[in-house]
């Protein structure tokens, strides 16, 4: 009766097995330990993509599975960004502060080390003083905790408040985007102590590291690969239990599970809680990818653009956020980076760097409007799955219940 | 026979309207009960205060053995207390199948961290497919519960509060959109529950009352008008005037 959890979820083994072979693909064809076809830039962007596929997992979880749309969830990956930024510049500065200033007659003593490292993070935001928050950024054991923990706290914090107070639907999702707003504004002080609207730059390099950034892409393209794939596994194996039903049942019909005997809050709470942890993950190996974090990343738009992400890849499915949030983040990486040919009609030429975010709006609306499984319905197409004929009514009452086109027999 | 429930003077009012005034009602373990009345006589509301879902302005909800006030508890905690409900449009969960349903329905640990590590014992499988048996449904187990037909549904929903194992059942319209053949097996459905709980069934088919062959209750503009046999409460004089003679 009871079967093994691979065999309930073949996706989940077919998922790995796709992931291992792309990241091994990579590397054969890198600059760093492979015949040098995909440039490092590029293995960059790959794995970023992996990070950014994680969030969409995460999201998932919470919007596709438990119905609560989260348009915050950028808050928490920037945050696991700073967090691990925060250890890379400081320790890097360091180094370069300490190889300076052994050049010196007399030996630097430590406060002179840790004012000069100040002076050189915070000079450009007129300070340098260490605010409080550096406190544990000496220490990358610390500030690896601190990835999980502030975006943790920060989610249990916000979702206590707002779920107990039985806030749902679209209030919901604007209070989230008054959270990520209110941090992004917060964070472009320069007095709030992350370097105001310079945020954190000089990522990708890791401190004492010798090696090229062709390999260290490569490294940073297996963490993340692994991250997602570990994402995937503990995603996969939520949902698939009698804690997924709950999930699924606050989803389409929050009153009845709570005549159930459920404490539908206490499971938000968790579920909410838990993709801001997977999301703060996803951010502290993005950004050292990327290079450089600053507030504009927190901004609104971006967790938008995540729940774009989920939808066209077909929400309530973990795959479908992985294949929505790759396809649609690399053509954008594609249209906006120049790479995509103008169209000339005559009149006027359409620059898809100017053109994309406009087409990327119409395709939400068609998919939401035509096909709301997302390019993860084609999959039912190829399985012949069927979908329930219920004349046009959704699965339950409550707004983020699943509709009648998105649920499958 | 000990009073499993009682409700005593409750009152509450909806922006100046009185849906419920100064009601008192009681029911005993292992008891059947039919409810009945006009539209708008309170009957929902009446059921959302017991449940939690609706705040009563005044008024005691006593509950059990130890008599605990129901009126602090959240709706979560009074189903764990026992107290199960069925809505008038049957409310399963559509996307996930019969078993689904049923397994997430079993008197179990509710608390999240020991759901997300549950996992289906070969006895609470078991106990499903027993269940599924008694309301008509074993063949259906693996279907998703949105393929079922209205009745069918409504047994799942049935099948969901005993799974509960509730003490006492509360259930709105049990018999609403279902065939003569449909009705017969509901009927039997909650004359053998109430065999070893408390039922509440709300009702307006006359007929349907008649079969369940229980004190009835009758409620009024909020509050309790007549209770008794069906045959003491309908040659009722108040009752006939408000309710039957229409």
């Amino acid at each position: 009766m009871e079967r093994s959890f691979v065999a309930k979820n073949p996706s989940v083994l077919v998922f790995l097995t796709i992931l291992s072979l792309f990241a091994l693909g990579v590397t054969v064809l890198s600059e760093g330990f492979g015949i040098g076809v995909i440039s490092t830039s590029f293995v960059k962007t790959l794995g970023k993509t992996l990070c950014l596929c994680l969030i969409a997992v995460a999201m998932d979880l919470v919007w596709g599975f438990t119905g609560i749309l989260s348009l915050g969830h950028f808050a928490f990956f920037g945050l696991g960004g700073y967090m691990i930024g925060m250890w890379l510049m400081y320790e890097r500065t360091r180094l370069i502060v300490v190889e300076s200033l052994s050049q010196a007659d007399i030996p630097p003593t430590p406060a002179e080390v840790v004012d000069a490292i100040g002076t050189q993070i915070f000079g450009v935001v007129g300070s340098s003083e260490f605010p409080l928050i550096w406190a544990f950024s000496h220490s990358l054991t610390l500030q690896l905790i601190l990835v999980v923990v502030v975006p943790g706290l920060l989610a249990l914090i916000f979702g206590w408040l707002a779920f107990r107070s039985r806030v749902t639907g679209v209030y919901l999702s604007i209070l989230t985007q008054a959270m990520t707003l209110a941090l992004a504004l917060y964070l472009f002080q320069n007095d709030s102590g992350l370097r105001g609207n310079n945020g954190l730059s000089g990522l990708q390099n890791l401190p004492g590291v010798t090696v090229s950034q062709d390999v260290v892409s490569l490294w940073f393209l297996w963490a993340s690969a692994l991250a997602l794939g570990l994402g995937y596994m503990l995603a996969a194996w939520i949902v698939s239990g009698k804690f997924g039903s709950v999930l699924r049942g606050i989803r389409d019909n929050e009153a009845r599970v709570r005549f159930l005997g459920y404490s539908v809050e206490a499971y938000k709470l968790a579920v909410f809680t838990l993709t801001a942890c997977i999301a703060a993950i996803a951010g502290a190996l993005y950004y050292p990818q990327a290079g450089i974090i600053n507030p504009e990343e927190m901004a609104p738009i971006a967790s938008i653009y995540l729940a774009v992400w989920v939808a066209i890849g077909g929400r309530g499915r973990l795959y479908g956020a992985v294949i929505g949030a790759a396809f649609v983040s690399l053509l954008s990486t594609w249209f906006t980076g120049g790479q995509a040919p103008d169209i000339p009609l005559g009149f006027y030429t359409i620059k898809w760097v100017d053109w994309w975010q406009v087409l990327l709006g119409v395709s939400f609306v068609l998919v939401t409007l035509f096909a709301p499984q997302g390019i993860g319905g084609l999959f039912d197409l190829y399985t012949n799955q069927r979908h329930p004929d219920r004349h046009g009514a959704n699965l339950g009452p409550d707004e983020g219940a699943l509709r009648e086109k998105e649920a499958s027999l | 026979m000990s009073t499993l429930l009682e409700v005593s003077g409750v009152s509450v009012t909806f922006d100046g309207f009185r849906a419920i005034n100064n009601l008192s009602f009681q029911i005993g373990e292992a008891e059947l009960r039919s409810v009945i009345g006009p539209n708008g006589a309170g009957k929902t509301t009446f059921m959302d205060i017991i449940t939690g879902k609706t705040r009563p302005d005044e008024g005691r909800v006593i509950w059990g053995e130890k008599s605990v006030s129901l009126l602090d508890m959240t709706e979560a905690k009074i189903a764990q207390a026992g107290i199960g409900r069925k809505f008038q449009k049957p409310t399963v969960f559509e996307d996930q199948s019969v078993r689904d349903n049923l397994l997430m329905a079993l008197k179990k640990n509710r608390g999240w961290v020991g759901v997300l590590l549950y996992r289906p014992s070969t006895s609470d499988l078991q106990k499903v497919e027993d269940l599924a048996t008694e309301i008509g449904l074993y063949q259906e187990l693996s279907r998703k519960s949105g393929e079922l037909s209205h009745g069918q549904k409504q047994w799942l929903e049935i099948g969901m509060l005993l799974a509960q194992d509730p003490r006492l059942l509360l259930v709105d319209e049990p018999a609403a959109g279902m065939t003569p053949q449909e009705r017969e097996h509901t009927t039997d459905l909650l004359v053998q529950a109430a065999k070893t709980r408390a039922v509440v069934v709300v009702e307006h088919d006359m007929e349907f009352v008649r079969r369940l062959n229980c004190k009835v209750t009758v409620l009024h503009e909020g509050s309790v008008l007549a209770e008794g046999s069906l045959d003491h409460v309908t040659s009722n004089q108040d009752v006939i005037d408000v309710y039957l003679g229409r």
